[in-house]
């Protein structure tokens, strides 16, 4: 057996301290270890983007990190997206423009999306295609995904 | 899986020390994004793996007299928004910019899809052609490769027990010099090659074709440098014409299989279409830098 490792990070500007086996993905440990639940797992194998989390402002597929990378990072997961004052304008448009049938991609695409208006707030609809081009959706078609991108590029 | 350590590296001696003290059953840790995949599918088991991200000289990426030093642990987003490698050398932009998703560009790096191997491996063509060097450290020192001959087989590099890939060195582009990459692939974006094509050219002062190198993947069981399609430009001018003869020389020498995502006779027919038009556009760059 291996010995665990003593990780202490911060996950949605909170202070986290934890001891986890060295070989658990980031993804399995949010879910499992810390009850983030959010972050979904689709492929596990970095095609789908379902687990997309932001580790010092970079969005990655927490699927490919291990957790043990993450001591002395800051980790941001969709439970960090909204605040108590309201959804993240991401949020509130993907409703307004139905971005969003079964839901498994959606976080995914809301933390990839905050990612790149974060950085991008003027990304045009090319851009954001691309920027999204990690991000799966079975269901859309992702032309109402798009929309609900643009339309929070006028709601912040 | 096979459960493994978790050991991040501050220095090379000590990546070095554990990839002796484990040969086998352990490996280099950069984005994750091949190893843990292959991790989990059981492609194979390791007791340790050495993640390298915290050893400062495999993080360098600097100019160094005109040459550029791009350590194995640097992701691709660093590359791309580096605006002095950007000018430089806009072949290895183009292999940077469009490998996996911005989710894999956040943490992959160029020289870990080196070592890593695949016959498709979007970075290795371009770094092939723009003659870069690879730096090996092991227990006997460092020694250096030229990347063509870094990979020998789908999976497998001239890496021995102990050693790793540091970084790798580009050459300082000369005058009117420049590459390009382009891929087939069946989407916009998101997916392995059904056959890549890397080329770099060099225009002498009559504008002809001083230097020229081609490189192509996913035809045969590496990376292929085709010595014989750069050969043949020299002294010619940079017109469609030759570079279709070219191209026409590069299909001739690649070794493609049928598989899941393309026949050899599309493979062939690729090498030649992409040789070309890699060419096309390294000149264009090369006329304009």
């Amino acid at each position: 057996m291996v010995d665990k490792v003593h990780v202490k990070t911060t996950i949605n500007g909170e202070q986290r301290e934890f001891l986890v086996d060295p070989f658990m993905s980031l993804l399995e440990t949010l879910r499992d270890l810390l009850g983030l639940t959010g972050t979904k797992e689709g492929c596990n194998d970095g095609n789908c983007g379902a687990c997309t989390v932001v580790i010092d402002g970079r969005i990655v597929d927490s699927c490919c990190v291990l957790a043990a990378e993450i001591s002395g990072k800051a980790v941001e997961t969709i439970e960090g997206m909204a605040t108590p004052a309201g959804l993240h304008p991401l949020q509130q448009a993907f409703l307004e423009e139905a971005a969003l049938q079964c839901g498994v991609c959606t976080p995914g695409f809301l933390v990839a999306a905050k990612g790149l208006l974060d950085r991008e707030p003027d990304a045009d609809e090319h851009r954001i295609r691309y920027w999204l081009a990690g991000n799966l959706c079975r269901c859309t078609g992702y032309d109402k995904i798009i929309r609900a991108v643009q339309k929070a590029q006028t709601m912040a | 899986m096979h459960p493994f350590d978790y050991i991040a590296a501050t220095s090379v001696d000590e990546v070095t020390g554990l990839l002796a003290k484990h040969g086998e059953r352990a490996r280099c840790l950069v984005g994750g994004t091949d190893l843990l995949v292959q991790l989990r599918a059981g492609r194979f088991d390791l007791d340790v793996v050495v993640d390298i991200k915290s050893v400062p000289e495999a993080n360098v990426l600097e100019f160094d007299n005109g040459n550029l030093r791009m350590g194995s642990a640097v992701p691709c987003y660093r590359v791309y928004e580096d605006p002095q490698v950007r000018k430089a050398y806009p072949g290895i932009i183009d292999c940077a910019e469009l490998v996996g998703g911005i989710q894999i560009q956040s943490r992959a790096s160029i020289g870990a899809n080196l070592c890593n191997a695949a016959p498709s491996g979007d970075t290795i063509c371009p770094v092939i052609v723009h003659n870069a060097e690879a730096v090996i450290a092991g227990p006997n020192g460092r020694r250096s490769v030229p990347a063509e001959d870094f990979c020998t087989a789908p999976g497998q590099t001239v890496l021995q027990r102990g050693e790793w890939l540091l970084e790798l060195r580009f050459p300082k582009p000369p005058p009117r010099f420049a590459g390009a990459y382009e891929r087939f692939i069946p989407r916009n974006e998101m997916d392995i090659a059904v056959v890549g094509a890397a080329s770099a050219v060099g225009l002498d002062n009559a504008g002809n074709v001083a230097t020229a190198r081609v490189a192509v993947a996913a035809v045969a069981p590496t990376p292929l440098l085709v010595r014989e399609a750069g050969d043949f430009l020299v002294g010619k001018a940079p017109t469609r014409e030759n570079f279709e003869a070219a191209g026409e020389i590069a299909r001739s020498k690649v070794r493609p299989i049928t598989d899941m995502r393309g026949t050899i006779e599309q493979r062939q027919h690729l090498t030649k279409v992409l040789t070309r038009r890699t060419l096309e556009l390294a000149a264009k760059r090369a006329q304009e830098a």
